[in-house]
């Protein structure tokens, strides 16, 4: 046996920490069906680690001397509180005869997916998906997520703890779904990643860094599932995502100003990043089953590979817009197809498309419709109406920066306006 | 004649509950249950869970979905019922006010359609 010094043990320890936590997690919560036990136990296990391996080294296979650890500690403490209450004494008599399991690979990484799809689980509200999402499979603290979405911490904290107990009192099982629920249950994991990369990506602006953050974990949480699950979804979220934080250096200035698509410095794009993005895309594409989220990264990619907005192929956008629209028909996407057809066909063909949609009454509160109307009749030179748009915009508009650009536009076209 | 009594209370309010008055209010309906087998009321009855913990199940053409709600906005949530065998709905009154949530929350007596023997 080896002798390790008391600071070596405490890095290695850090480290499987941070490499392995989430996996001991998720196999301890199957071990002993109840997510705060586990999590009890996983802290035991790693507090028990700093102590033995200074004095016996360290094990051969950190990871499973963790869940085995922690699954005695858990029995201990079930005991412990067994001789005070009878409630827990049914799930000591059934750990105590289950047999130490063994912790094949294939079973924790099943069981990684199979904390991903509960807490994913579409009978949880979305926001307690996403709450206890990053904390249990992400490993944010409590703080860290609150933090993230502007949650005062309580409301966050009672949030999870009442996802757990609907877990844990409705019997929501801790498995991975059967191909037939399969698809629905996918889309309901990809969607909360979807959501957390959307709120570190659009709150781009000032001292909101944590939001930022946000995206990465989105990111992490993509690869983490195209790993363990490389449907052909999957991967277009990934791409989707990959895409579109290429180009978080370019999308502000450093006081944080917006630039438009248009007007970004291309050559600031993250190309890792895109070549990652696009190799995904290609990927998705050849599976033949793929949905939306690998259309808009596949519209995304056009986007990566042109070296300036005119020399983008604006028809292969509108034809990625045509059957995304097949696949998925919402008025913000025919908003997204017209501003395309606008690029290919010309202003005036994209603005009869808008003020369509318009007309119709369907996006009539959104302010990126009226924005994107502006913008038309600015190029076409229809001021007074490219002004009642950017101000009906601009009531509609929270977003600070988003509200700064719409208001100098305003400027630019009052200064030329012939009044 | 059968009748469900459906217990609506704040389950806010008994979440926060000192202990002592929650055990109090255990001790009451023990003796509630006691004596309905007793007087023979008694069929079934149960605690639920709180509303956080349902899920709201639909089924439109063909297609199943699943939501968590219902949403405890209301003052009063469904916390459990009692089925009972009553002589008559005033006799289901006699027992549906003695069950001690009837106090601070109210209760809904439903009459069972009975299958025709």
């Amino acid at each position: 046996m080896q002798d390790e010094t008391a600071a070596h043990v405490r890095d290695t320890v850090d480290a499987i920490y941070r490499s392995d936590s989430r996996r001991v997690l998720a196999t301890l919560i199957r071990l002993l069906g109840d997510f705060d036990l586990a999590e009890e136990a996983l802290h035991d296990a790693f507090a028990t680690a700093v102590e033995l391996w200074t004095e016996k080294g360290i094990p051969v296979s950190p990871r499973a001397w963790l869940i085995s650890t922690g699954r005695f500690k858990a029995i201990d403490r079930l005991r412990k509180s067994a001789r005070f209450e009878t409630a827990d004494v049914s799930a000591l008599e059934r750990l105590e005869v289950t047999e130490t399991p063994d912790l094949e690979e294939d079973d924790v990484e099943d069981d990684r997916l199979r904390l991903i799809f509960t807490c994913c689980h579409p009978t949880l509200s979305p926001d307690a998906q996403i709450a206890l999402t990053l904390r249990e499979v992400c490993g944010l603290t409590t703080e860290e997520v609150a933090h993230a979405f502007l949650t005062p911490p309580p409301t966050l904290a009672q949030r999870i703890v009442r996802a757990k107990s609907k877990i844990r009192d409705a019997r929501i099982p801790y498995e991975i779904p059967s191909r037939s629920d399969l698809p629905a249950r996918l889309d309901s994991v990809l969607h909360v990643i979807y959501l957390v990369f959307n709120e570190g990506y659009l709150a781009s602006s000032g001292a909101s860094l944590t939001r930022a953050d946000l995206s990465g974990e989105a990111i992490r949480l993509g690869r983490l599932l195209v790993e363990l699950m490389p449907e052909p979804e999957a991967m277009g979220l990934l791409a989707l995502m990959l895409l579109h934080e290429s180009r978080r250096s370019s999308r502000a200035t450093p006081a944080g100003e917006m630039i438009l698509l248009e007007d970004q410095d291309r050559s600031q794009w993250d190309r890792a990043q895109i070549e990652e993005g696009v190799d995904l895309v290609e990927r998705a594409l050849a599976s033949h089953r793929f949905g939306p989220y690998t259309l808009q990264a596949a519209i995304a990619a056009v986007h990566a590979e042109a070296s300036n907005a005119r020399a983008t192929d604006w028809p292969q956008i509108v034809g990625l817009y045509d059957v995304l629209l097949r696949t998925d028909p919402s008025p913000v996407i025919e908003l997204n197809r017209a501003a395309a057809i606008a690029m290919r066909d010309g202003p005036e063909s994209g603005l009869a498309l808008i003020d369509a949609i318009l007309v119709r009454g369907d996006l009539t509160d959104y302010h990126l419709a009226h924005a994107a109307r502006g913008d038309l009749c600015r190029r076409i030179g229809r001021t007074v109406e490219a002004i009642a748009a950017y101000e009906r915009a601009l009531e509609l508009a929270t977003q600070e920066p988003e509200r700064r650009f719409i208001g100098r536009r305003l400027d630019e076209l009052r200064l030329t306006s012939p009044r | 004649m059968k009748y469900l009594c459906l217990i609506y209370d704040n389950e806010k309010e008994f979440e926060t509950m000192p202990r002592d008055r929650v055990e109090k209010m255990m001790g009451e309906y023990r003796a509630f249950g006691d004596g309905i087998k007793k007087s023979g009321h008694y069929v079934g009855g149960a605690q639920l869970h709180p509303t956080h913990t349902a899920t709201i199940v639909r089924s439109r053409n063909g297609k199943v979905s699943t939501t968590d709600g219902p949403f405890a906005e209301t003052k009063e949530q469904l916390g459990g019922y009692y089925l009972i065998e009553a002589k008559d709905l005033n006799d289901a009154i006699q027992v549906a006010a003695r069950i001690p949530s009837a106090k601070s929350g109210s209760i809904e007596v439903r009459p069972l359609v009975e299958a025709n023997a």
